[in-house]
């Protein structure tokens, strides 16, 4: 039973609670509401501007519904669009579902605390709406799911809360960009987000973040994997933000179940980035990754990763790469805890500039400075995410390469 | 034609070359002997503009332009390249990328693997978990795809196993236009081969085992940073190997 109030009483007590990590918000300096939006169908979000659409496509989502299974649409505080394409994929705006969806209890607020800190609390008393996604047992997607998280009005808070269930032996992409106009100069994104991967499933979520530079940013996510699970988080966030602070973590609770982190980050000069992931392992045979990459030109950036091993034959792996281009600083902390007999964890972290020598090598192929540069940047942001979906990879490649295109 | 005049080069406040002076005319194909330690993978860097090899005196012509104080891109892009002994690893850029750069997007890079039997390593990161022969056949294949006028060859084929070593001896001939296949009928005239060959080629080698694979026109003998002997190549290779480079050091003390 999903029991509101006690959440809401939760939520009031712990709504001046700052958060563990990253600088402390004033939330009044947000607003909370927006005019409401009406909905659109598809050929009506085919008619959005062209500069909304553009932006909503750097950010990986593409309103044609081209290679896409279904689309969600949340523009400030209200849904304009939720379809799915595909049977077996279910798609519902969260705050719908809560009232109809007695089983919803089950998984509403059970990862992640409503009183973790103000920002989880806010999400829940002024909730605005977010997405349900569900892949049916057995089902399998070929095509992701995409989700929009849109922000065109200065000033406001944005809260998200996201559920998404990959059913047993269910296979299930997604893609998530969140963005604002080209207007929009600053505001507050705070997503909460809870995965639930079921025995033998398979979900890949790949976020892609287009920030403007005094945007805040509070991702509060939370994974739990089932036997022979596997979870796949891919993060990308290139753009400028001013201040992004979170620390997915997943927690292997199957036999054999699996979770990979990959994030891909670029601080600029205003930005302070505090950005973590973290895995339990709890049973035995269950493996998991941590990679990073960063890149600072002036901006904070702090990576951090915990491995938690509980179980013995365990196999964990973090690495941590940072690159400081003209100025800032990178920090790098990785942590590993082992807890049984023959767990098997270990961790790569480096912060540095790029090699000399590898200029010099490629030079020698011909290539400018600059040109080499560039391509040793470019390769360095490239992650190979093994099981990703070649469609999600490229949207990968893509994000990355387009901030390059823009920033070198 | 590359014309190098009283070339001295310091590398980390040592005086490495003394006074280099070494000519290659189009064609031709020179061998650079020498203990480790000579200065021979100096010099090649120092050709090709490394900037950690410091050019304290002497010049550096290539086509009749003064290049010793050019950046390695631009010598890169009048004609030099160079395959290195120990490249270092790309992460994130896969060989066929960097095939692609080295020919500037005008090159079929699976076509050009194939010759030098690189085709499945393509897709791996450059020279990322590569065998040393395997990295020896990268830096060929990068070469093949830049096609320089200037063909720098730093070992080409130490670490490389004996099933690719031909192939390896094979490639290096092929890129210097010593075995131009004639299109039809009676291969040309030799003086005839020799005036339609312009690659110029400097090979360091430690065994001479290139030498069983091409024909070259020169050999040098680098010892303690001084050019010390210029002969036939086989025939110093011989003396190398019977009275090893002590021989060197007696010559260089009697003409020095």
């Amino acid at each position: 039973m999903l029991d509101r109030d006690g959440l809401r009483a939760r939520a009031l007590a712990a709504l001046d609670k700052p958060a563990k990590l990253g600088a402390d918000l004033d939330l009044n300096r947000y607003e909370k509401a927006s005019p409401p939006r009406p909905m659109l169908s598809a050929s009506e979000l085919r008619s959005l501007p062209t500069a909304d659409r553009q932006r909503m496509l750097l950010a990986g989502v593409d309103l044609n519904g081209r290679d896409r299974c279904g689309t969600y649409l949340l523009v400030d505080t209200s849904v304009l669009h939720c379809s799915s394409q595909q049977e077996g994929v279910e798609v519902t705006p969260l705050t719908g579902a809560l009232e109809s969806l007695a089983w919803l209890g089950d998984y509403y607020w059970k990862l992640v605390e409503v009183d973790a800190d103000k920002y989880t609390a806010s999400a829940e008393l002024d909730l605005h709406d977010g997405f349900l996604i569900r892949a049916l047992p057995g089902s399998r997607s070929i095509h992701p799911m995409q989700a929009c998280l849109y922000l065109d009005r200065e000033g406001l808070q944005q809260n998200v809360h996201n559920i998404v269930i990959a059913e047993e032996g269910s296979e299930l992409h997604v893609i998530s960009g969140c963005t604002t106009s080209t207007r929009l100069r600053g505001g507050l994104h705070v997503g909460v987000t809870e995965f639930f991967v079921k025995k033998g499933a398979k979900l890949t979520f790949t976020m892609i973040h287009n920030w403007t530079e005094d945007m805040a940013v509070r991702p509060r996510s939370a994974a739990r994997v089932e036997e022979s699970g596997l979870f796949v988080s891919n993060y990308v966030c290139l753009k400028p933000v001013r201040s992004l602070q979170g620390y997915p973590t997943a927690c292997l609770a199957g036999p054999g179940s699996v979770a990979r982190f990959y994030s891909i980050l670029a601080g600029s000069p205003v930005s302070d980035i505090d950005l973590g992931g973290r895995v339990v392992l709890e049973e035995p045979g269950c493996r998991a990754e941590i990679v990073s990459r960063a890149i600072t030109n002036g901006g904070r950036i702090m990576a951090r990763g915990q491995l938690i091993g509980k179980a013995t034959g365990i196999k964990a792996h973090l690495e941590c790469r940072g690159l400081i281009m003209g100025g800032g600083a990178m920090l790098a902390v990785p942590e590993l805890e082992g807890h049984a007999d023959g767990v098997e964890m270990s961790h790569e972290a480096a912060v540095g500039k790029i090699a000399q020598e590898e200029i010099n090598y490629l030079m020698a192929r011909g290539l400018d400075e600059e040109e080499a540069v560039s391509t040793i940047v470019r390769g360095f942001l490239k992650v190979e995410v093994p099981g990703l979906h070649p469609l999600l990879q490229a949207e990968l490649d893509r994000a990355v390469t387009a901030t390059q295109e823009k920033s070198m | 034609m590359l014309v190098i005049e009283g070339l001295q080069v310091e590398v980390g406040g040592r005086m490495l070359l003394k006074r280099i002076d070494l000519e290659i005319k189009p064609g031709e194909t020179h061998i650079l002997f020498g203990p480790n330690g000579s200065g021979k993978t100096s010099l090649l860097m120092a050709i090709m503009g490394f900037p950690n090899y410091m050019v304290r005196g002497g010049h550096i012509y290539f086509m009749g332009r003064e290049i010793t104080g050019l950046p390695i891109h631009e010598r890169a892009r009048l004609g030099l390249g160079m395959s290195f002994q120990r490249p270092p690893t790309m992460h994130g850029l896969k060989t066929r990328q960097i095939v692609e750069l080295c020919a500037r997007g005008k090159v079929d890079a699976a076509s050009l693997a194939r010759r030098i039997n690189m085709e499945h390593l393509l897709e791996r990161e450059v020279n990322a978990g590569l065998s040393g022969g395997e990295i020896k056949r990268s830096e060929l294949l990068q070469l093949m795809a830049q096609d320089p006028d200037l063909l720098l060859f730093d070992e080409p084929e130490s670490g490389v196993d004996l099933e690719n070593i031909a192939l390896v001896g094979k490639t290096v001939a092929w890129m210097l236009q010593k075995d131009v296949e004639p299109a039809q009928g009676e291969p040309p005239p030799l003086r005839e081969s020799r005036r339609q060959r312009t690659k110029m080629g400097l090979i360091i080698t430690h065994t001479g085992h290139i030498l069983n694979y091409l024909e070259a026109d020169r050999g040098h003998v680098l010892f303690d940073g001084q050019l010390c002997c210029l002969g036939n190549p086989r025939e110093i290779l011989g003396c190398i190997g019977r009275f090893g480079y002590e021989e060197c050091l007696r010559c260089l003390t009697a003409t020095g």
